[in-house]
């Protein structure tokens, strides 16, 4: 695996001193590949796409915007009306955001349905973790800054969250705002904050790479890699095929960006934000309703808000609560039903928290609620009284009884 | 170990379909048109970003101001903002008039004549932002420096205009710039 890199002088004279070529040959071009990885593998590095995105059109729109109470929504829509393009930077911006959690919910099920969680991949895990967790105040924290009716009550609403704390709870929250209300300070430190966070998750999605090049990419079978006839090189079977996903993500994204740009918003945030007046149903962007169901299904405040923050953080503890050794749902009858179950409860969770909370809805909020967290609490169970189906002796195995063995020999 | 060897083009040698000879040539075309559409469209795809860097529709919109030449008695300058710039504008004097019409332009390093740069010989209008670094040159109030020639003089780094705006000795390489505008009437100017 000599770097070609050498083939050209200036670039061993680069690579001898600086060995961004090699570590490129290593990481973009040799990186051994299992040969089953099926399209579920794609969404990784669609959610790199999708950031550099944000990022891009983030730093151009920031250049137009003004984070300040009195001309913050006036110069959005300066951006929506008068600037070159504007439109498309924010269209761009504000679908991105959706198609960013789309991609990574996927990406989180994708390792749910697999065991990407398990060992090795723990630390790989978190870090993906920490990601998600970046993205979620990101987003927050971006909603906030057009100064809409939606931004404001939405940015009160979730820094109150805080106030649930006992003893500091008003305290920590007069802190987060830097005054008595949500208002100017708070509208200005949340810029400052929503520029710098996607750097920093910029670095984190370098480290969950770096993690994910030591302990090499899983596979839908769940088994691990035997040898060299079980990878294939990343280039160009991997570019090619990780292009194709993003030309099928740029069709769904775009669709939205020019024909339905304001699909996942809310009209009430093209009102210029109201200190005296709250819209009478506020819900949050679509990405959080699973949580906000969490928040809303518990009548204590303070539990309220530990059990919305422990849904995520139970994550954490995956790679432990789940006890069995099999990682591939496909081997785990009874597993495989249990996450169907788990993906639909999240998507129950998620209706019931865009619904006002009355009536049956309240009921079956706090049922999915219970079945999210029972969901968890039975995993190590399952790992002892599961009998998982036989594992494939590799992944180049079923192909090898078949007509292609003897070329696999030879070559 | 089939791949480590053919890395560079990623076939598992012999084995893919077809010969490789003729694999290899539809490999390259392959790689050639991906590459090739995928620059295309990242270009286009930059220039949206670009273009939201230039004048927006509001900047643009700003872009005439209307000035009232009534008030400005004969020997006098004022300034107007024009697109966040000043502009000089002059209400000439017989001799002022006569001092840039009696020289010849070709010794001057920007050679333009008089005439070419006003509409009516008494009313000067000029972007008073000097052509070398783009400092703004004193000569607009009675007691400033006008320079050697009677026109403006910048203090940056020593540019001296005549009574036409144009650069006669210093480092500035061309004439004050002459805005466009219009005569709306025999005592308004639009400029932009
Ligand atoms: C900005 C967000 C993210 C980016 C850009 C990103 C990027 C990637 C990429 C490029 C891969 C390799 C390709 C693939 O397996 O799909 C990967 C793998 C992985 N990611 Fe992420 N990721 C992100 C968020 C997350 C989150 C939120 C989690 C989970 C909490 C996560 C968990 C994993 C795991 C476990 C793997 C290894 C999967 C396997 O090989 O079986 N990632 N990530
Ligand atoms: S800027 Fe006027 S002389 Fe240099």
């Amino acid at each position: 695996m000599s770097a070609p890199a050498s083939r050209n002088k200036l670039v061993k004279w680069i690579d001898d001193r600086l060995p961004v070529f090699t570590l490129m040959q290593h990481s973009a071009i040799d990186y051994p590949t299992p040969k089953n990885l099926n399209y579920w593998w794609n969404f990784g590095s669609l959610a790199l796409f999708v950031m550099i995105i944000m990022i891009l059109t983030g730093i151009f729109l920031a250049m137009n915007y003004t984070p300040h109470t009195a001309h913050a929504f006036e110069s959005v829509e300066r951006i929506m009306r008068d600037v070159n393009y504007g439109w498309l930077l924010r269209y761009l911006h504000m679908n991105g955001a959706s198609m960013f959690f789309l991609v990574v919910f996927i990406h989180i099920f994708r390792g749910l349905y697999y065991g990407s969680y398990k060992n090795p991949r723990e630390i790989l895990w978190w870090i993906g973790l920490l990601i998600f967790f970046s993205m979620m105040a990101t987003a927050f924290l971006g909603y906030v800054l057009p100064w809409g009716q939606m931004s404001f009550w939405g940015a009160t609403v979730i820094t109150n969250l805080f106030s649930a704390i006992p003893v500091v709870g008003q305290s920590i929250v007069t802190w987060l705002w830097g005054g008595f209300s949500v208002d100017n300070p708070t509208l200005n430190r949340f810029f400052a904050l929503h520029y710098l966070l996607p750097f920093v998750m910029f670095a984190l999605v370098f480290i969950h790479l770096w993690a994910l090049h030591t302990v090499k990419s899983g596979n839908p079978l769940g088994i691990d890699v035997k040898g060299p006839q079980d990878t294939i090189p990343f280039h160009p079977y991997f570019t090619i095929k990780d292009l194709y996903g993003i030309g099928l993500l740029l069709i769904v994204y775009l669709y939205f960006v020019f024909y339905a740009p304001n699909f996942f918003g809310e009209p009430d945030n093209y009102i210029p934000a109201n200190p005296m007046v709250t819209p009478p149903h506020i819900v949050p962007e679509w990405y959080f309703l699973p949580f906000y169901a969490i928040l809303r299904a518990v009548p204590d405040k303070l539990f309220g808000v530990i059990l919305m923050f422990a849904s995520i953080l139970v994550l954490f503890l995956l790679p432990w609560l789940d006890t069995s050794k099999v990682r591939s749902a496909r081997f785990r009858p009874i597993y495989k039903q249990l996450f169907w179950l788990f993906l639909i409860d999240c998507l129950v969770l998620g209706y019931i928290g865009a619904k006002p909370p009355e009536g049956g809805y309240v009921l079956v909020g706090r049922i999915a609620t219970i079945y999210y967290f029972a969901h968890f609490a039975f995993l190590p169970i399952l790992g002892w009284i599961e009998r998982p189906r036989p594992l494939p002796e590799s992944i180049s195995a079923p192909v090898i009884k078949g007509g292609a063995a003897k070329m696999m020999e030879k070559a | 170990m089939a791949h480590s060897a053919t890395t560079a083009h990623g076939g598992p040698g012999p084995t893919a379909h077809g010969g490789p000879g003729e694999d290899r040539t539809r490999r390259d075309f392959l790689l050639y048109a991906t590459s090739a559409v995928g620059v295309a469209g990242t270009a286009l795809a930059l220039w949206p970003f670009i273009d939201s860097m230039n004048p927006a529709a509001d900047v643009l919109a700003l872009s005439s101001s209307e000035v009232d030449l009534a008030p400005i008695a004969e020997g006098q300058s004022v300034t107007v903002t024009w697109r966040g710039k000043p502009v000089f504008i002059r209400h000439r004097t017989a001799e002022e008039i006569k001092a840039a019409r009696d020289v010849n332009p070709g010794e001057m390093p920007d050679p333009q004549k008089d005439e070419d740069r006003v509409q009516k010989p008494e009313w000067l209008v000029l972007v008073g932002v000097c052509t070398h670094l783009g400092c703004i040159p004193l000569g607009q109030k009675p007691t400033d420096m006008k320079g050697q020639f009677g026109g403006w003089f910048c203090p940056c780094h020593g540019s001296h205009y005549d009574t036409s705006g144009r650069i006669r000795l210093g480092p500035a390489p061309a004439n004050l710039a002459v805005p466009s505008y219009t005569f709306q009437s025999d005592t308004t100017i639009r400029i932009g």
